[in-house]
């Protein structure tokens, strides 16, 4: 028997998108460090900075789900 | 951001600790959690086997949002005072007076007014009780619709904001003291553990985003940085002084993100509101582009509000969750797993208290940088 809500599936769906979007950023920044080593600090810095944005969409959602489910 | 410096310092000791010190921790609070559910079984006179079945959501919630009384160990509660501001004036009473009633059975009389307290909110009783003996007026949802009144009390949340200040406190007026009486030789004790933190938001935060003008928004940002991240830890820790879920109130991060909103708006030069009212577009782009970069103005502070409450609150549920396995599959052989994983996510938690503080940090001072900019 499954119980639960349709938030959850929503939820779900965006933890699938920043999951991709993360990985994506998280990817890029290896390559960009491997070909630069030396840019390695500079790097990690954008890359949390755009992962921080990624995040803060699935966040919204997760937000939006729990106020779906309450 | 180079990272290194700070982690290959006494940091990296002190993570350990606070990390087998969480690991430590993370048994305790299923045991209350245990007692608290006998407590309730044995108490509430209806539904049995609903009881039984154990409700994450509801527990997760009631553990991360804000209370009247702080929960020590076990049957032990640390009651704060209530004021409220009503009609009459304020009216001032110990939430001892509720005698831990969370469901509005229990009715306060004061100067002629009686109050009750449901879901750690407190309302205005009705004159006479329900059918399940409760002094309020339920719609079909369960939720009250009687009147509350403006309630100053000082709750967990305001306590452990007062004991924040504090610890910032005592740590930068140490730091600064031994700044004075250090001057031209090697940092020694607290120092030398922030000034690396320090140097960290001055030359990875401060300089890279806002230029040769950075020192002007230095005090915000070392402010906020260490506000954030110390409130963080302590909201890890699952006792005293901790325990409470500060950073993860959305009042909270909404009055940091107005500090925010207002130095950038504040602070923003002609270039700026250039760049919004007459952007160098053809004018009849006008009609979309400064909606949206109107719109844009009040969106980044409400998305700096919005990721500070959901990472925080999103950890603690997730760490709760996690404990609450025991109670969902209802036996101890998963306990060690349940724990594993909370102790894991812990350690996880302890980095984005950090990260999480850098980010609102580091996008606060670009919101600044954006607006102050000199040319384009």
């Amino acid at each position: 028997m499954i119980t639960g809500s349709i938030a959850a599936i929503g939820a779900g769906l965006a933890a699938i998108g920043a999951g991709l979007g993360i990985g994506r950023i998280g990817g890029s920044a290896m390559d960009g460090i491997a070909r630069q080593p030396e840019a390695a600090s500079k790097i990690q810095t954008a890359m949390l900075i755009a992962a921080a944005f990624v995040e803060a969409v699935a966040l919204f959602a997760v937000v939006v789900a729990l106020m779906g489910n309450g | 951001m180079d990272c290194s410096h700070l982690f290959d310092f006494k940091v990296n000791k002190l993570i350990v600790a606070f990390t087998l010190f969480l690991a430590f921790f993370c048994v305790t609070p299923m045991l209350y959690a245990q007692e608290d559910t006998t407590h309730a079984t044995e108490n509430s006179p209806v539904h049995p086997e609903q009881e039984k079945k154990f409700d994450i959501g509801k527990f997760a919630l009631h553990h991360i949002g804000d209370s009247h009384s702080w929960h020590v160990i076990g049957d032990t509660y640390i009651n704060l005072p209530v004021i409220l501001y009503t009609a009459d004036g304020f009216v001032n009473f110990s939430s001892a007076d509720f005698d831990h009633d969370d469901e509005a059975r229990t009715v306060v009389e004061r100067k002629g007014l009686r109050f009750v307290k449901m879901h750690e909110k407190i309302y205005y009783a009705s004159a006479t009780a329900n059918a399940e003996g409760q002094y309020v007026s339920l719609d079909e949802k369960h939720h009250p619709h009687n009147a509350r009144p403006l309630d100053l009390s000082v709750t967990k949340n305001v306590c452990t904001l007062i004991i924040s200040i504090v610890i910032l406190l005592l740590v930068f007026l140490n730091v600064a003291s031994s700044y004075k009486k250090r001057v031209g030789k090697s940092p020694k004790g607290l120092q030398s553990w922030l000034e690396p933190v320090i140097l960290f938001v001055r030359d990875d935060i401060a300089k890279p985003n806002l230029g040769h003008k950075y020192e002007r928004f230095m005090p915000y940002l070392l402010t906020v940085f260490f506000f954030i991240w110390f409130n963080n830890m302590l909201g890890l820790i699952p006792f005293l002084p901790g325990g409470a879920n500060l950073t993860g109130n959305i009042a909270v991060t909404m009055i940091l993100a107005i500090a925010t909103f207002c130095l950038t708006v504040f602070n923003g030069n002609k270039y700026y509101w250039k760049h919004i009212f007459m952007p160098s577009v053809p004018w009849w782009m006008y009609i979309v582009m400064v909606p949206v970069e109107l719109f844009g103005i009040f969106t980044k502070p409400i998305a700096l509000m919005i990721r500070l409450f959901a990472n925080i609150t999103a950890g603690h549920i997730l760490v709760l969750s996690l404990i609450c396995l025991v109670f969902v599959f209802n036996s101890l052989y998963i306990a060690p797993i349940s724990i594993a994983f909370a102790v894991f996510i812990g350690a996880i938690e302890l980095l984005v208290a950090f990260i999480q503080a850098f980010i609102f940090t580091i996008l606060s001072a670009l919101f600044i940088g954006m607006a102050i900019e000199e040319h384009h």
